[in-house]
């Protein structure tokens, strides 16, 4: 069972304050931590766990600069066999169908049984590469998956819908699968596995090796071009309660208090 | 979406047709067309249940003969299965989960949110001859059409020539039932990822308790398996509508809030002063929940105990 896993290195801003930078179309990145995507995350600890079970190679590839690096030392360190960077000025402000283009040029020329993304990245959210890999590779794909079970030739695989409803599905194989978090418990790096990782290679690949040209990838290659990045607009604030711990306890207790609630 | 659709045909000059895709489905063809001027029905059994790649054919087909400008379909567990794998196969360009939408200078203009709405981008779509878009649920307030468009409905007889071999639907998973329904819950306490570790859940426990509320919580925290699913507000959990919601930690993603926003009164206790939460709630804490937890708790019961005495 050879599988990838496609892995975005990315900002983690769950609980960080966001400010716009001077070019106005981007998130200024000074001070923000960079990770690989949660979704990612799963969809690594998903392909590792296949690879424990069925042997086989496990190979990350990413798309980002040389600080992208940590992401697929993780992926090594979490039990990835192969790593893959690809990495030139001119794949910036590519959205996600050029993102798709030029992880499809790399993984066509690898064996996969199995290629997993995550459902969707944490900075752009756009959930749309697993689908348009799939189509340029040719191949089915199923997004948003919660649980997978190999067979010979087919997968079983349960899609999230809405309301905590699932459906079962039975794809053939080859496949693209786009893993939705909470697919399984990923597991802590053992100090060991940094190790080891940090001494493994990682490949990378420039345009030149992709047979892409420079209109394939970045702007002029992609479907969406940002124009202006902002801050959302308030439309309804709530009434800010302000004071010490105690005082703003105090103030949510008697506003409870008065409408009956306690 | 179809307020908005019939909004931008009229804009563009342009008719809004609807199309249904199912199996029995006829009888709610007519709801449509008081939105659109045509309604297009393909009934197939085969459309019974969601198939990305039998979808995908039929729509291809129909984008084909009728070139529409746009097409627009819900950022839903449907549409991001089906839009972006339909755009690649007929080369037209797509933006997925918009929050809006407008034709400028014959360009489409979206807008939607990054990094988990924290902020906002207007992006243009590259000019193509027909446009994709997955459009976010309950963006746009539905209104009663006014004329009712009165629409053309047409059956259209496109079988699926070959059957799809890729994958087959086998069955709905339902939820496992039992545990709590915090759907019938008058209070709710929801924990999000600003609850850091599992060995906190218990003080937030103790907060609902004392309260008389239920523990709920956003997706994270169900990810983590820190409280079990049917705990989990939102989209992909349930939609309550409590007298009261307190939100600890929770920053507001559009998921969650679809799940609370309807909540009579809602108190978020949050770190991030910029956190979307703010928005959609009566009252809001920016400060540290470890501190404003405890100090709630006590004094909570502080009041209860001086009622009981």
């Amino acid at each position: 069972m050879d599988i990838v896993i496609c892995a975005k290195h990315v900002p983690e801003t769950a609980e960080a304050e966001l400010k716009i930078d001077a070019t106005g179309k981007n998130v200024d990145k000074t001070g923000l931590v960079y990770d690989i995507n949660e979704w990612d995350d799963y969809a690594l600890e998903e392909a590792v766990r296949m690879r424990e079970k069925q042997g086989g190679t496990v190979t990350a590839i990413t798309i980002g600069a040389d600080d992208s690096d940590s992401t697929l030392r993780k992926c090594m360190a979490r039990g990835a066999d192969k790593a893959i960077r690809m990495t030139d000025p001119k794949f910036n402000g590519s959205d996600g169908y050029a993102i798709a283009k030029i992880l499809h040029s790399a993984i066509k020329t690898l064996h996969y049984d199995l290629i997993l993304t995550g459902a969707q990245a944490g900075d752009d959210g756009s959930s749309m590469v697993g689908p348009i890999l799939a189509e340029l590779l040719k191949i089915p794909h199923v997004t948003m998956v919660k649980k997978i079970e190999l067979g010979t030739g087919v997968a079983k695989v349960n899609r999230e819908l809405e309301g905590g409803l699932e459906e079962l599905i039975e794809v053939k194989l080859p496949a693209v699968f786009s893993v939705q978090t909470g697919i399984n418990e990923p597991r802590y790096v053992s100090i060991m596995g940094i190790r080891k990782a940090m001494q493994k290679e990682i490949k990378v690949m420039t345009l030149a090796d992709t047979g892409l040209t420079e209109n394939d990838v970045g702007p002029t290659g992609s479907w969406t071009m940002i124009e202006t990045m902002y801050v959302p607009p308030v439309e309804k604030q709530a009434e800010f309660l302000k004071g010490s711990p105690e005082e703003v306890a105090t103030k949510i207790a008697e506003i409870l208090k008065a409408k009956g609630l306690i | 979406m179809l307020t908005k659709g019939r909004e931008l045909a009229e804009k563009v000059g342009a008719e809004l047709t609807a199309v249904m895709l199912g199996k029995d489905i006829k009888e709610h063809a007519k709801n449509l067309a008081e939105y659109a001027k045509n309604v297009l029905v393909v009934e197939d059994s085969r459309f019974e249940n969601f198939n990305s790649e039998a979808y995908r054919r039929i729509l291809s087909a129909l984008i084909t003969e009728h070139k529409p400008v746009l097409v627009l379909m819900g950022h839903t567990s449907y549409g991001v299965d089906l839009a972006p794998r339909l755009a690649a196969a007929m080369n037209l360009p797509l933006a997925t989960d918009c929050i809006d939408l407008a034709f400028e200078d014959g360009a489409l203009a979206v807008t939607r949110q990054m990094y988990g709405g924290k902020v906002n981008v207007k992006a243009h779509i590259r000019k193509a001859e027909t446009h994709i878009a997955t459009v976010r649920q309950a963006t746009f307030a539905p209104l009663k059409p006014t004329p009712p468009a009165n629409g053309q409905i047409t059956e259209i007889a496109l079988p699926l020539t070959e059957e799809i071999q890729e994958k087959r639907f086998i069955q709905y998973v339902l939820p496992t039932p039992g545990g709590v329904d915090i759907t019938a819950a008058e209070k709710l306490v929801g924990v999000g990822r600003g609850i850091k570790d599992a060995a906190n859940i218990p003080m937030v426990e103790d907060l609902a308790k004392t309260m008389g509320a239920v523990l709920s919580c956003s997706r994270p925290i169900v990810d983590k398996g820190w409280l079990p699913t049917d705990r989990q507000v939102g989209t992909s959990g349930k939609t309550v509508k409590p007298k009261l919601y307190i939100a600890l930690g929770i920053s507001g993603a559009f998921q969650h809030i679809l799940g609370m926003k309807s909540s009579d009164l809602i108190i978020a206790i949050n770190k991030d002063p910029k956190a979307p939460i703010f928005s959609f709630s009566d009252y809001g804490v920016v400060e540290d929940l470890f501190k404003v937890v405890p100090a709630l708790k006590a004094k909570v019961a502080e009041i209860q105990s001086k009622k009981s005495a």
